[in-house]
């Protein structure tokens, strides 16, 4: 594809622009270039604006480092949620995931990320120091870890319980187990297992 | 559990073969070169969705072809299976069973249990532990999802420290405070895995053991040891006082991946006082163990694959191992070798039921005489 001969400097720059999105080759680059022309002026224009000002205008809230359109995001913001309750999330998809579950009323900690050295990340890349701050000053009562299961995430949630171990706070992880709406036999055996090692009190299942 | 037809096209040496296979014993004879080992390494293809000999898929197709494929018919617990294995250079493996692909290829890894022995597992003796912790976790896996997590989960940490290791010498100050984590899961997830070879091992030396008195017919004592740090003391301890030195390497120097075991005949390394054929007979009891862990796991016998060995074995331990297949723990069984009047000599003393296959310059018939 490298020695493809475009009729124009033009196209060629949006295509090399478009390819370097995740998961954009450049057949597919070269679509959406053609697709750009053909589309009308003015949308092109709100296409372009909405990306330049996402970029310029968004902020990292101050409190829980999700994105928001103010220095406090909007969960933050709010006084009816459980200000005593911090959700550690890798990232900002996390938040939303969890906020579409409607099962949680408390804040959120984002991390940015998870300690791997493979991929040049340490702990100071991450929020972690803002969050030992946070639970150090007192006004948090529980921290629930909600990373991935892999060694990266039990890592980064061991590196931070060490942080806050010995601060009054009861530090919980989400639990792991078999899906609702699962059909036992299909479930692996490693989540099979790990929910029956977990396994609880009935009257608290229901 | 066992094989009843196999129709290739292009599979290393082999163009073309359209065989049905007894549940008995199956017997490859033909010259060096001329293909038989190739009729094996599909056999195994079908089982583990790659080859034995070489992990590179397009180099299994056969000179200035575009693609191969391999298919069976098993009979398995009662009904027939087709698997389908085809590759077409520069395109993905397809992998079928029932005419239906395969999402992932570790949903039919286990199907169709199969040992192949082959005379490069002599390594297994005379190279480096890899070797050994690779057939230790090759078997153990099997049975134990589990295990293979915790092996997975457990390298993954290793890269991750060793990564840290080697940026530390830059700037020391600001990765000291992270070994400490990474040390802790290491040992935590080592143990476990730790806990399960040392399980394992305790079962699996008394029927190597037997096998081994078996086919060498008593007069050696055979152990099997092993070795690993955790035995030195709790490994997080191990971690903290080889920090210093590991940095210095760049790498891990301690934990599950450093485990060996020791193999001894009449209390001496088998690898550096064994004859050929000792060590023969060392690495046959080993894959002969394999064998039996795996029946008793799956509740019938895998497909047995002996490659070319009766070589170098006296005739008393080849008759005893073929005395030893003979029995009915064993369902079907691939044998290669170049003498097809010995190999004849010797099946017929098994009593199962038998049939040959002549392997010329790439091209397998069956052969007439005995059909």
């Amino acid at each position: 594809m490298s020695q493809v001969q475009y009729p124009s400097v033009l196209l060629e720059n949006a295509v090399n622009e478009f390819a370097r999105l995740p998961g954009i080759g450049r057949k597919t680059a070269m679509r959406l270039a053609l697709f750009v022309l053909r589309e009308k002026q003015e949308d092109v224009q709100r296409f372009a604006a909405a990306l330049t000002t996402l970029r310029e205008e968004i902020h990292y809230c101050e409190q829980c480092f999700n994105l928001s359109d103010a220095s406090v995001c909007s969960i933050c913001a709010n006084a009816r949620r459980d200000h005593t309750l911090v959700c550690v999330v890798e990232t900002v998809r996390d938040v939303m995931a969890i906020e579409n579950t409607q099962q949680y009323n408390g804040v959120y900690h984002v991390l940015g990320g998870v300690i791997s050295p493979m991929d040049g990340i340490g702990p100071d890349d991450l929020t972690i120091q803002p969050l030992v701050d946070k639970v150090n000053s007192g006004a948090v009562k529980e921290v629930v870890f909600a990373l991935s299961a892999t060694m990266e995430g039990d890592t980064t949630n061991f590196f931070i319980y060490r942080k806050i171990a010995e601060a009054p706070v009861k530090v919980t992880t989400i639990a792991r187990g078999v899906a609702v709406g699962d059909e036992l036999e299909y479930a692996d055996e490693i989540t099979l297992g790990r929910s029956l090692v977990n396994r609880q009190p009935f009257d608290q299942a229901m | 559990m066992y094989i009843k037809h196999l129709s290739l096209l292009n599979y290393k040496n082999l163009q073309e073969a359209e065989l049905s296979f007894k549940n008995g014993i199956n017997c490859l004879v033909g010259k060096n070169g001329a293909g038989k080992t190739n009729l094996l390494d599909a056999l195994y293809y079908l089982s583990f969705c790659k080859s034995y000999f070489n992990a590179i898929d397009s180099q299994l197709v056969r000179h200035d072809q575009e693609f191969f494929m391999i298919q069976g018919r098993y009979h398995y617990q009662g009904q027939e299976e087709e698997i389908y294995a085809g590759l077409k250079k520069g395109q993905k493996k397809q992998f079928k069973r029932n005419k239906k692909e395969y999402q992932r290829l570790s949903e039919h890894i286990g199907l169709l249990p199969l040992v192949l022995i082959s005379p490069g597992d002599e390594r297994l003796i005379t190279e480096g532990s890899d070797q050994r912790r690779k057939y230790l976790d090759g078997v153990l896996s099997q049975f134990d999802r589990w295990y293979l997590t915790a092996v997975l989960r457990y390298n993954r940490g290793l890269s991750q420290r060793n990564t840290l290791l080697k940026s530390a010498g830059r700037n020391w100050s600001s990765v000291a405070g992270q070994f400490e984590v990474w040390d802790s899961l290491l040992a935590q997830t080592g143990l476990h895995i730790f806990e399960a070879r040392t399980r394992f091992i305790t079962e699996l030396e008394p029927v190597f053991q037997k096998f081994h008195r078996f086919i060498s017919g008593g007069g050696e004592e055979v152990q099997m040891v092993y070795h690993s740090h955790h035995q030195r003391g709790a490994l997080e301890e191990l971690l903290r006082d080889s920090l210093e030195r590991d940095a210095a390497l760049g790498y891990t120097t301690r934990g599950i991946h450093r485990d060996d075991l020791e193999l001894l005949l009449d209390g001496h390394p088998v690898r550096k006082v064994g004859s050929q054929g000792q060590k023969k007979t060392f690495f046959l009891a080993l894959k002969l163990a394999q064998f039996e862990f795996l029946s008793k796991h799956f509740g019938y016998a895998p497909i047995l694959l002996l490659d070319d060995m009766f070589d170098k074995l006296d005739d008393e331990r080849a008759e005893r191992l073929i005395e030893l297949v003979g029995r009915p723990e064993f369902e079907q069984i691939f044998i290669t070798h170049t003498q097809k009047e010995r190999l004849m000599e010797i099946v017929q003393k098994t009593g199962k039921s038998y049939d040959f296959f002549v392997v010329n310059n790439g091209e397998i018939q069956p052969h007439e005489e005995t059909l």
